[in-house]
C-alpha cells in the first residue's frame, strides 16, 4: 500500500468521482424529468399512445443497461446520433432510469385517493389545479422511498459507464492500476469512494424522505 | 437498418442465449444459497452471526457488480489467487445476488404471523416441523413474486460478465457488431434476446403465482 501513487493520482480520481456525480445527477434529473412525463402521457385517454409507452417501458426494463448504451455509443451514428462518450453515458442513464420512474410515478398517480380528485373536482378546481395542487403533492410523498431508492441503484448503475470510456471514478481507478500495477490501492480508494457516494446518496434520500412524509408521521404521533 | 445482420447471426446469438441463461440460473442458485445461509445467520439468536449477516447484505448490495467481477477476476489474481473467468462470473453474480436474495427471504419470514409459530410451539410441534410443515412453506410462497423480479433483474446484470471474457449475449453482439461494422442491428438483435427470455421468465413468474394461489383472496 502506497499512499505516495495514491496521492499522485489524486487529482485524476478527483476528477472521475466529479464526472460520476455529473452523470449521475444529469442522468437521474433526466430520468425523473422523462418519466414524470411518461406517467403524465399514460393519463391521457387515448389508448394508442398508452401502448406505445408502455412497450418503450418493458423494452427498456426488459433489456441490460451495458446494451442500451452499446446501441446508443456504437450504434447510434449508423442513425445520425453521433454523442460523445459522456453524453451517451448521460442519455443512457436518463433513458434507462425514466423507464423505472414512470413506473415509480404511475404507482405514486395510483396511491391518490379517488375520493380527494372527485372532491376537488366537485368543488370546481381546474384539470391543472388538481394535477399540480392535489394529485402531484400526494403522488410525490407516497413514490418519494421508490424514488430515493431507484436514485441509489442509479449510483451504482454509473460503474458500467467506463465500459463505454466515459472517464468516470471507475474508469480513472483501473488507469491508475494498469499504469502503476497498484492494485490494491485503487480497489481501496475504490471502495471508499463509492461508498462515500452511496452513503451520502441514501443520507441525503432519508432525510428527504422524513421531510416530504413529516406531516404523516406528525399526524400518527397525535392520533 | 439490415435486419439480415441479425438472421445471419441467429445461431451465434443464440448460442449465447443458451450462456447467458446458463450463467444467470448458476448465478441465481448459488445466490439462493448464500441468501439462505444469511438469511439464517440474520434470523438466529447468537448476536457475532447476525452482525456478520448484516455487514455481507450492507457491502455486497452496496459494491456495484462490475467492481466486484473486476476484484475477483483481475484484482485477485494479483494476489496469488488465479480464479477462471466462469468462476468468477458466476461467483460474482452469486454472492451479490445472494445479499438481495437473503433479504427477500427474511422479509417473507417476518410477513408469517409471529403467533403461528407460537401456536406450532404451544402444541409441541418440533423446532425442525415448525420450519418445515409452518414457516417455510408459507414465506416460500410469499417470496416468489420478489424472487422473479430479483431474477430478471440478475438476468440483465450477467451482461456484466462480458467484462470478465465470457461469451455471453452482450459479448457475443460485441463480436458480431465488430466484425459486421453493424452496431445497431448487432445490439437490437442482442436486447431481443434479453427481452425474450425475460418476457419468458416473467410468464413462469405468473403460473408458478397463480397456480401458488398468490393474490387470491385469502
Amino acid at each position: 500500500m502506497s499512499f505516495e501513487v495514491l496521492w499522485r493520482y489524486m487529482p485524476s480520481l478527483l476528477g472521475g468521482f466529479g464526472v460520476t456525480v455529473l452523470c449521475w445527477s444529469l442522468g437521474a434529473a433526466l430520468g425523473l424529468v422523462l418519466g414524470f412525463a411518461i406517467a403524465l402521457l399514460n393519463r391521457l385517454r387515448f389508448a394508442p399512445l398508452r401502448w406505445l409507452l408502455q412497450a418503450c417501458v418493458e423494452i427498456i426494463r426488459g433489456t441490460p443497461f451495458l446494451m442500451q448504451l452499446f446501441l446508443l455509443y456504437a450504434g447510434g451514428p449508423f442513425i445520425g446520433l453521433r454523442l460523445s462518450a459522456t453524453t451517451a453515458g448521460v442519455v443512457g442513464l436518463g433513458l434507462y432510469s425514466s423507464a423505472y420512474f414512470a413506473e415509480i410515478f404511475r404507482g405514486g398517480f395510483n396511491a391518490v385517493p379517488v375520493g380527494l380528485v372527485e372532491a376537488a373536482i366537485s368543488v370546481g378546481m381546474k384539470p391543472f389545479d388538481i394535477l399540480w395542487r392535489v394529485m402531484f403533492p400526494l403522488a410525490l410523498v407516497a413514490a418519494i422511498p421508490a424514488i430515493v431508492n431507484m436514485l441509489i441503484v442509479l449510483s451504482k448503475e454509473t460503474v458500467v459507464l467506463s465500459i463505454i470510456t466515459v472517464p468516470e471514478l471507475m474508469y480513472q481507478m483501473q488507469t491508475m492500476a494498469a499504469e502503476t500495477f497498484t492494485a490494491f490501492d485503487s480497489i481501496f480508494a475504490m471502495a471508499i469512494f463509492y461508498w462515500l457516494l452511496v452513503e451520502a446518496v441514501s443520507r441525503v434520500g432519508r432525510w428527504l424522505e422524513l421531510r416530504v412524509t413529516a406531516f404523516m408521521t406528525e399526524k400518527a404521533r397525535t392520533a | 437498418m439490415h435486419p439480415q445482420v441479425i438472421l445471419q447471426s441467429f445461431g451465434y446469438l443464440t448460442q449465447a442465449a443458451g450462456v447467458t441463461i446458463s450463467v444467470s440460473l448458476a448465478g441465481i442458485a448459488l445466490g439462493f444459497v448464500l441468501g439462505a445461509c444469511v438469511c439464517m445467520a440474520r434470523l438466529s439468536g447468537n448476536a457475532a452471526l447476525k452482525r456478520i449477516g448484516a455487514v455481507y447484505v450492507s457491502f455486497f448490495r452496496g459494491v456495484p457488480l462490475l467492481v466486484l467481477l473486476l476484484f475477483i477476476y483481475y484484482f485477485l489474481a494479483e494476489f496469488g489467487i488465479e480464479v477462471p473467468a466462469l468462476a468468477a462470473a458466476v461467483g460474482g453474480l452469486g454472492l451479490s445476488s445472494g445479499a438481495y436474495q437473503a433479504e427477500i427471504l427474511r422479509g417473507a419470514l417476518n410477513a408469517v404471523p409471529r403467533g403461528q409459530g407460537e401456536a406450532a410451539t404451544a402444541l409441541g410441534y418440533k423446532r425442525a416441523d415448525i420450519w418445515r410443515r409452518i414457516l417455510l412453506p408459507q414465506a416460500l410462497r410469499l417470496s416468489v413474486p420478489p424472487f422473479i423480479n430479483e431474477y430478471i433483474l440478475l438476468l440483465k446484470a450477467s451482461s456484466l460478465v462480458s467484462v470478465v471474457g465470457i461469451a455471453e449475449l452482450t459479448r457475443v453482439s460485441m463480436n458480431i457488431a465488430s466484425s459486421t461494422y453493424r452496431p445497431l442491428e448487432a445490439y437490437v438483435g442482442g436486447g431481443l434476446f434479453y427481452l425474450a427470455i425475460n418476457l419468458c421468465f416473467a410468464a413462469l413468474g405468473n403460473v408458478a403465482e397463480r397456480r401458488l394461489g398468490i393474490g387470491r383472496a385469502a
